[in-house]
């Protein structure tokens, strides 16, 4: 178990001394990720989805988390909104979040709330979803309701949050709700909002759902942003409108997001910092362009290497990582990346699980190549 | 283990390099098991689903033969014999486990010149298991005298009714065995009835689409829309009064058949328009597979386990169905035994305050259509691979 | 509009002379559309609007664009899993002959549809789950004549040994594997009856980024050692760009480039063309894409814009754009597009170097170390 800390202290991911972390103008981190571990509990086995994992969002800024199938991405993303349904639950580790009343960190006083520890139907945990921290899912259609027009669904949220606009005052009227909503079209992009509030999701196009689902999202302000692959079932044109889109509302309103995808290329356009994750644990954390550039995980370079990049020769075969992702059941003692490591060192990659340790500046891997830590268990 | 790059002599590099895999053998059984397999796994998991399974099973075997398990011939008749109150098994005699049964003594009614029985507790009747008793053939084939209970060698001239006797002395565990075997019966034929004119009707439907699809949905609404007790009533009605009770069970059978049919129907349709569009099935078509072939190979086994499923809770309401109409004396009628025909014996209000055990079919009743619904619901838990 | 011989003449690729193995010829596919208690025909959805394109032996054609472009209709025409409406689409079988697959009956095809075979997008969906990967994989050896399932047995063993699984494995389920498994276990089928054609839907788009290259590799293996024919439809460009010979662009049902590969990731003259390259995220942060991005919404088959389909969104239309549809005509020698245009526009793809201290956000590290 790591530390209890009263303020968030950034730390080393694993527990030891803090080095240099990516800090915003505005402070400490909005989001702090300790050690996090999510299991699920099946008749079969139990499945590790996330084991151990730590992170942190700066305000304002893009985490990029990429992986393939069984990662944990997803998993940990639904662990920070507390939406983890039986036969998962979130088995130990922190998810600290610093509350404050506008989009900017605050100074190392503002409180902080652990989610983790929150029951996840709780007033406290409603609360905090949707208002401080919101999700962008992967299906715009099945995410909105058919029997109801999109504007009447964002009001919702809006009303149940009125807060946020009127923190002292009365509860908000339909008619100013409606504004908002028709704004918050205007400010993604779509046109005629003042029609478009009125259409049910099946009226409109793949691209116009996903950023009216991305005005649902945006709509009571939070901080903090969960995109959980949100370009993955829209066309390319429409992808480029939509991180468009993102790049810009962070900019204007210094949100956090935190982009989960499996496409490489979006990753390199969209994020600032970026994790790699292999089986629920973090392989490398580093900024963007390290890793693209000066990756040191044997996992990171293998993925980069088997994507086909615009230079690489065509129709040569594609350098490939040996085997397959091993079922969750079967996962591999030791670095759960050791049974298909072109680098693998016999006799230590199967026995111990490597900490997440700094290799540059701004990076860090999991590996016994550049260190001897050794994860906690 | 280095990257692997392809091998031009070897071909694509196996890539299937063996994974650590602790339970090797575990995945092996679960890899080559098909899906019957694995929804019997799933449906084991079940306790209630499984024992009442369990259930069902007894009273099949009760259908297979119900002479075995009866212990008198369920249409002699004795007037003498009337009302004998039930005689309970008692499985101890004292310390020793020694079945037996309370004797029963009669007595003539002064006034009104009738026998009345009475259990005689003092009196212990040895009962045995697998005795000699009434001749029968099982299957209708063999000839056999075996019954399951019966009372003991040397006891033959004491009387031994495990649920008492009705008004005209006829043995009514007996008539129970046999009603079992008719009622039970009927549930099942009438069902694979319905579920063979279903699938056939729905598949033609949702298969072929265009003009079959829109006269058989006609169909389906206007055998819907039409009540089902006056059809049934007017159906049976028009059964000859002269039939046997055979034919009278057969054409029953039929008439229900032909009422059930339509929500499967429907279901079957659904479900044949979702599999059209499946890959693996225009993989079928595209390797040049016959249009019979694609559908009993490809988009019936898809749905049977879930078909299979809500036919099994079909079948209690085909009973309850059943009961209803001979019980309402339009259905089978005596010397056909069967659960309604059996409960017929207690519309009576006085026969039941003098006999309250000619209810027991009711209560046999209410167990079968449990066990049906509780074995449903585990199939179709089992079956539906979105439940997990 | 140009005439349909000259056209399919024109749009052919390297190595016409031998004769293409698919030749098609204004194909086109139209839904009706129909409203009203008495079900009127009100329109049509132009799924697939006057295609023409070949395809030679042994190359791969790739076909592309978004939703609604008719690429998928397209294939599944070729496949004749659903009928055109009108066009022909003519195929060399093996014995030499040349046949019109368009008009052919059920009983017709039947000899011909082991030449020409599918792989599908989703591993999941591809393979009967209640049967094993033998049965999956030996069907189409079963159902075109070969009774003795020993030499089943042995084909399938074989198989299963080309694509990279061991041949034991015929005896498991699909649940079994994972996705790239199953997708490999559906190549396998597809080349039981030795296949001239295939038509490859998205074969890799459901697969994890590594499994993706396995698959790849795979695929352009076999095309060599079997000389296969691909016909790829794929809305990823980085994978189209590794694997095809040459790029067919479709934007609405129609065919609005047709180029070899180099030339239309270097040189679209199509803007529709250009601002696909332009919007596709590479992954190299110092490079920045997707900046310019179309405005818009993708028109839609069932009512599309007058003239030309792409002028309410393209940069660069003029009045003639409005009016007159263009026709797809040769620009260079084995590049043909349709816009009135082409020769004249020079068309950017490559994207901007993106200067570091432009990215918002976090600023770049400093002396000290600490951003």
């Amino acid at each position: 178990m790591p530390p209890t800390r009263t303020a968030i202290d950034p730390g080393t991911p694993g527990g030891g001394p803090a080095p240099a972390r990516s800090m915003t103008e505005a402070g400490p981190p909005l989001l702090s990720v300790r050690d996090l571990r999510v299991a699920f509990f099946m008749d079969e086995g139990v499945v590790r989805a996330v084991d151990g994992v730590s992170f942190d969002v700066a305000s304002g800024e893009v985490v990029g988390i990429v992986g393939e199938s069984g990662c944990g991405k997803t998993v940990t993303t639904r662990a920070i909104l507390q939406l983890v349904e039986p036969p998962g639950r979130i088995v130990s580790g922190q998810i600290l979040l610093r509350r404050g009343a506008t989009a900017d960190g605050n100074g190392p006083g503002a409180p902080v709330l652990d989610l983790a520890a929150l029951p996840p139907r709780g007033p406290a945990m409603r609360a905090i979803r949707g208002a401080e921290i919101a999700l962008i899912p992967q299906e715009p259609m099945a995410a909105f309701s058919p029997v109801h027009t999109v504007g009447d669904q964002i009001m919702e949220a809006i009303l149940l949050h009125w807060r946020q606009w009127r923190p002292d005052g009365p509860p908000l009227r339909r008619r100013d709700a409606r504004q908002i909503t028709v704004e918050l079209f205007r400010d993604v992009g779509i046109a005629m909002p003042e029609q478009r509030v009125d259409a049910y999701s099946w009226q409109l196009s793949g691209g116009l759902r996903q950023r009216a689902m991305i005005a649902m999202a945006l709509s009571c302000k939070p901080r903090l942003l969960i995109a959980d692959e949100p370009t993955t079932a829209i066309d390319v044109t429409t992808q480029a409108q939509v991180l468009n889109l993102l790049r810009d509302l962070r900019r204007r309103h210094r949100t956090a997001i935190i982009f989960i995808t499996h496409d490489l290329g979006v990753i390199a356009q969209i994020a600032d910092r970026v994790l790699v994750m292999y089986l629920g644990r973090v392989m490398e954390q580093g900024r963007v362009d390290d890793i693209f550039h000066a990756p040191k995980h044997p996992y990171t370079r293998a993925l980069l290497r088997s994507i086909p990049m615009r230079h690489a020769g065509r129709r040569d075969p594609l350098p490939v990582i040996a085997g397959s992702i091993p079922h969750p059941f079967n996962r591999p003692t030791g670095c759960p990346f050791h049974p298909r490591c072109p680098d693998v060192r016999r006799g230590v990659c199967e026995r111990r699980v490597p900490r997440l340790d700094p290799v540059g500046p701004a990076q860090w891997a999991s590996c016994f190549l550049y260190g001897d830590g050794e994860a906690t268990a | 283990m280095a990257v692997a790059t392809p091998d031009p002599e070897r071909g694509a590099a196996v890539l299937d390099a063996a994974p650590v895999a602790p339970s090797a053998a575990a995945e092996e059984r679960i890899s080559v098991a098909s899906n019957w397999t694995l929804v019997w796994w799933r449906f084991r998991k079940h306790r209630l689903a499984l024992g009442s399974m369990a259930v069902l099973a007894a009273l099949y075997a009760v259908v297979v033969c119900p002479e075995f398990f009866a212990t008198h011939d369920p249409e002699a008749t004795d007037a003498r014999l009337a009302f004998i109150p039930v005689q309970r098994i008692h499985l101890l005699d004292g310390w020793r486990v020694r079945p037996w049964v309370p004797g029963v003594t009669g007595k003539r009614n002064p006034t009104t010149l009738r026998m009345e029985w009475q259990v005689d507790p003092a009196r212990k009747v040895p009962v045995g298991v697998l005795v000699p008793g009434p001749p029968y053939r099982l299957l209708g084939v063999i000839p056999a005298r075996v019954h399951l209970v019966g009372a003991a060698a040397g006891a033959d001239r004491e009387r031994v009714h495990l649920l008492g006797t009705d008004r005209l002395g006829r043995d009514q565990w007996s008539r129970l065995m046999h009603g079992t075997q008719t009622s039970m019966t009927i549930g099942l034929v009438a069902v694979t009835l319905s579920v063979v004119l279903g699938i056939v009707l729905g598949g033609v439907s949702g298969y072929f689409g265009g003009m079959p699809d829109q006269v058989i949905q006609r169909l389906i609404e206007l055998l819907q829309s039409l009540p089902t007790i006056p059809i049934w009533l007017a159906l049976t009605a028009a059964l000859p009064r002269d039939w046997s009770p055979a034919r009278v069970f057969f054409a029953i059978t039929v008439i229900l058949a032909l009422v059930g049919w339509t929500t499967l129907a429907r279901e079957v349709r659904g479900r044949f328009l979702a599999l059209r569009e499946e890959d693996f099935v225009i993989a079928a078509e595209l390797a040049g597979c016959s249009r019979r072939r694609v559908i009993l190979r490809h988009m019936v086994p898809t749905f049977l386990s879930h078909i299979i499923a809500t036919s099994t809770l079909a079948i209690p309401a085909m009973i309850i169905n059943e009961t209803s109409l001979s019980f309402l004396g339009l259905g089978l009628r005596p010397p056909a035994i069967s659960w309604g025909v059996l409960l017929q014996e207690a519309q009576n209000l006085q026969t039941v305050a003098l006999a309250p055990w000619l209810l027991v079919p009711g209560l046999v009743v209410i167990v079968s259509v449990l066990a049906f619904n509780l074995v449903g619901d585990g199939l179709r838990d089992a079956a539906d691979p979105y439940s997990h | 509009m140009t005439g349909a011989p000259a056209v399919a003449a024109a749009v052919a690729g390297p190595g016409a002379a031998a004769g293409p193995l698919l030749e098609v010829r204004r194909l086109r596919k139209l839904f009706p559309i129909q409203k009203g208690f008495r079900r009127r025909v009100v329109g049509h959805v132009r799924a697939v609007d006057d295609v023409s394109f070949d395809i030679q032996a042994g190359e791969t054609l790739a076909l592309v664009g978004e939703s609604g472009c008719g690429k998928t209709t397209t294939a599944r025409c070729i496949l004749r899993a659903i009928t055109p409406s009108s066009g022909e689409m003519l195929f060399r079988t093996r014995e030499g002959r040349v046949v019109d697959l368009a008009p052919l009956s059920r009983k017709a095809l039947a000899p011909l549809r082991p030449q020409i075979q599918m792989i599908f997008q989703d591993p999941f969906g591809s393979l009967n789950p209640r049967m094993t990967v033998f049965d999956n994989v030996g069907e189409p050896l079963l159902v075109n004549g070969v009774r003795d399932r020993r030499v089943r047995m042995e084909r399938v063993a074989e198989l299963l040994r080309v694509v990279g699984l061991r041949p034991e494995y015929l005896h498991r389920f699909p649940h079994a594997f994972s996705g790239g498994q199953r997708q490999r276990i559906g190549i396998a089928r597809a080349l039981a009856t030795e296949p001239r054609l295939v038509v490859a839907d998205e074969p890799v788009s459901a697969l994890d980024v590594s499994v993706q290259a396995q698959v790849l590799n795979l695929l352009l293996e076999l095309q060599q050692r079997l000389h296969l024919t691909y016909l790829f439809v794929a809305h990823d460009l980085t994978v189209v760009r590794h694997i095809s010979d040459r790029v067919a662009v479709m934007y609405v049902g129609q065919l609005v480039e047709l180029a070899p590969t180099s030339a239309i990731f270097e040189r679209p003259r199509h803007p529709y063309t250009a601002a696909l390259m332009r919007a596709v995220p590479v992954p190299d942060p110092r490079i920045r894409s997707g900046d310019v991005a179309l405005p818009g919404e993708i028109a839609s088959p069932a009512s599309p814009p007058p003239g030309c389909y792409f002028h309410p969104r393209c940069p660069h239309a003029i009045a003639a754009c409005r009016t007159d549809p263009p026709a797809l005509r040769a620009i260079a020698p084995g590049h043909y597009a349709r816009c009135h245009r082409a020769d004249e526009l020079a068309l950017e793809t490559v994207a901007v170097e993106a200067d570091v201290e432009d990215r918002p956000g976090p600023s770049p590290p400093d002396a000290a170390g600490v951003r």
